[in-house]
């Protein structure tokens, strides 16, 4: 069908039952279907980075994959790093190192770090520069945006 | 940069998958994997499907076995071989190649057999597969067709498999223990397109080179083995004067492709330091 498919996303452990077109892809639905405008669109082609999400905690361009392919999947987007109101160890390295200018590439990576320091904290400078090479910050803030995610390893290292 | 509309179906079974190709192949009916040239494509509207068959829910390409040959599933993504998921010789190389992938978001969706089937000359797969001689296995109604690396590239972006086919694996040979692997590749940015790149492989039998293969992609068409090259390496102990003069032959050889950016002269000299630098750091 090129119609309307009820499908159900469970974005931070919310349930959202919507009716979508097989063409709308994740990143638009997630927004403009879920509300969680945290996840920003930036090139809709897959270069940028700013959709990154986790789906079933693994980091994905949002952007890439259609929203009925995510049924059943388990997404998560920044609206879920804060637990209360403690922020998630990678968002408040953002804010000690000073990683953010505009904030508009942000979300994409805060889940890109999360997604793989979750799994693993002991990255070398080489495979943190490659990873974090995944995604554009158009402020350039790219020094201090590598200060904080080493910063969040380390942290959440220790915590571990 | 929204998609155009499609139909979408989501086979369970590759029979299913096969069967809803057959019927919406003529209809521009196309198979979805991991999406992630084919979204980008659509989302300029160069590519519309008609209808996107979605085999991302079929359990039984979601798996490598290893036995004398290596079967790598139509939906194992290429963030697969950054683990432990294939043993031996050639799970290293793969493991040694998969890093020069695109970025890490893009590999835990993009798959290996989709690379294949799009054949960008660009494609790190798609000259393993030439290297070391893989072979592409193609699922229609009609049967199950096995079709070589050598036969299955015929231009950029264009191969041999027919439209109601689908890939339902990649196979590689198991490489004899022992067996010395090297890669290189050159792109203006990390993830980007490759312009040049280069994978070796030979074992060592009485301090001289055995089995060598030289594949070499992103200057050409499609990537390929350079024999030329290879002949050089053959019965020689390895050495700067060898791999200099192997790479000076796979240098000769290519017929490189020439855009805006960078001449057919460049991208020769690319393949020459790329060989050299794969050669060299074969272990």
């Amino acid at each position: 069908m090129t119609g309307r498919r009820d499908i159900t996303l469970t974005i931070n452990g919310l349930k959202h039952n919507v009716a979508v077109e097989p063409r709308r892809t994740l990143a638009d639905v997630i927004r403009d279907d879920c509300g969680q405008t945290g996840t920003h669109i930036g090139c809709e082609h897959g270069v940028c980075g700013a959709c990154t999400v986790l789906l079933d905690n693994e980091p994905v361009r949002s952007c890439l994959m259609f929203a009925v392919q995510a049924q059943g999947r388990a997404i998560r987007t920044v609206e879920g790093l804060q637990q209360g109101d403690k922020l998630h160890p990678v968002q408040e390295a953002f804010m000690r190192h000073h990683a953010l200018q505009c904030g508009f590439c942000t979300p994409g990576f805060l889940m890109l770090a999360v997604g793989v320091l979750e799994k693993r904290q002991d990255l070398s400078d080489d495979e943190l520069v490659d990873l974090l090479s995944s995604n554009l910050c158009r402020c350039t803030g790219y020094e201090n945006i590598i200060k904080a995610v080493r910063a969040a390893a380390e942290d959440m290292k220790v915590r571990s | 940069m929204k998609p155009a509309s499609f139909t979408y179906h989501a086979p369970q079974s590759v029979d299913e998958a096969v069967a809803l190709l057959t019927k919406l192949a003529p209809d521009d009916g196309r198979i979805l994997a991991g999406g992630q040239s084919l979204v980008p494509t659509m989302a300029f509207r160069v590519a519309r499907p008609a209808h996107l068959i979605d085999i991302n829910g079929i359990a039984a390409l979601a798996a490598v076995s290893q036995g004398e040959v290596m079967s790598i599933g139509a939906c194992v993504r290429h963030a697969a071989f950054e683990g432990p998921v294939a043993n031996g010789v050639t799970g290293a190389l793969l493991s040694k190649v998969v890093p020069n992938i695109a970025h890490y978001p893009i590999r835990t969706r993009g798959t290996f057999c989709g690379s294949v089937a799009n054949a960008d000359p660009a494609s790190e797969w798609c000259c393993v597969m030439a290297a070391l001689d893989g072979v592409v296995v193609a699922r229609s109604e009609r049967g199950t067709r096995r079709v070589p690396a050598a036969q299955f590239y015929q231009g950029i972006m264009t191969t041999a498999l027919n439209e109601d086919e689908l890939i339902v694996a990649a196979e590689l040979p198991a490489l004899p223990e022992g067996t010395r692997c090297g890669f290189a590749e050159f792109s203006r940015r990390k993830g980007d397109f490759a312009i040049a790149m280069a994978l070796v492989t030979y074992r060592l039998v009485n301090g001289k080179i055995s089995d060598a293969r030289i594949g070499i992609g992103g200057a050409e068409p499609y990537a390929r083995r350079i024999s030329e090259a290879e002949r050089l390496l053959q019965g020689q102990a390895p050495g700067a004067d060898v791999f200099g003069a192997a790479a000076e032959a796979a240098a000769a050889a290519v017929d490189p492709l020439e855009d805006i950016n960078y001449t057919a002269g460049y991208r020769r000299s690319l393949v020459r330091t790329m060989t050299q630098r794969a050669l060299e750091s074969a272990e």
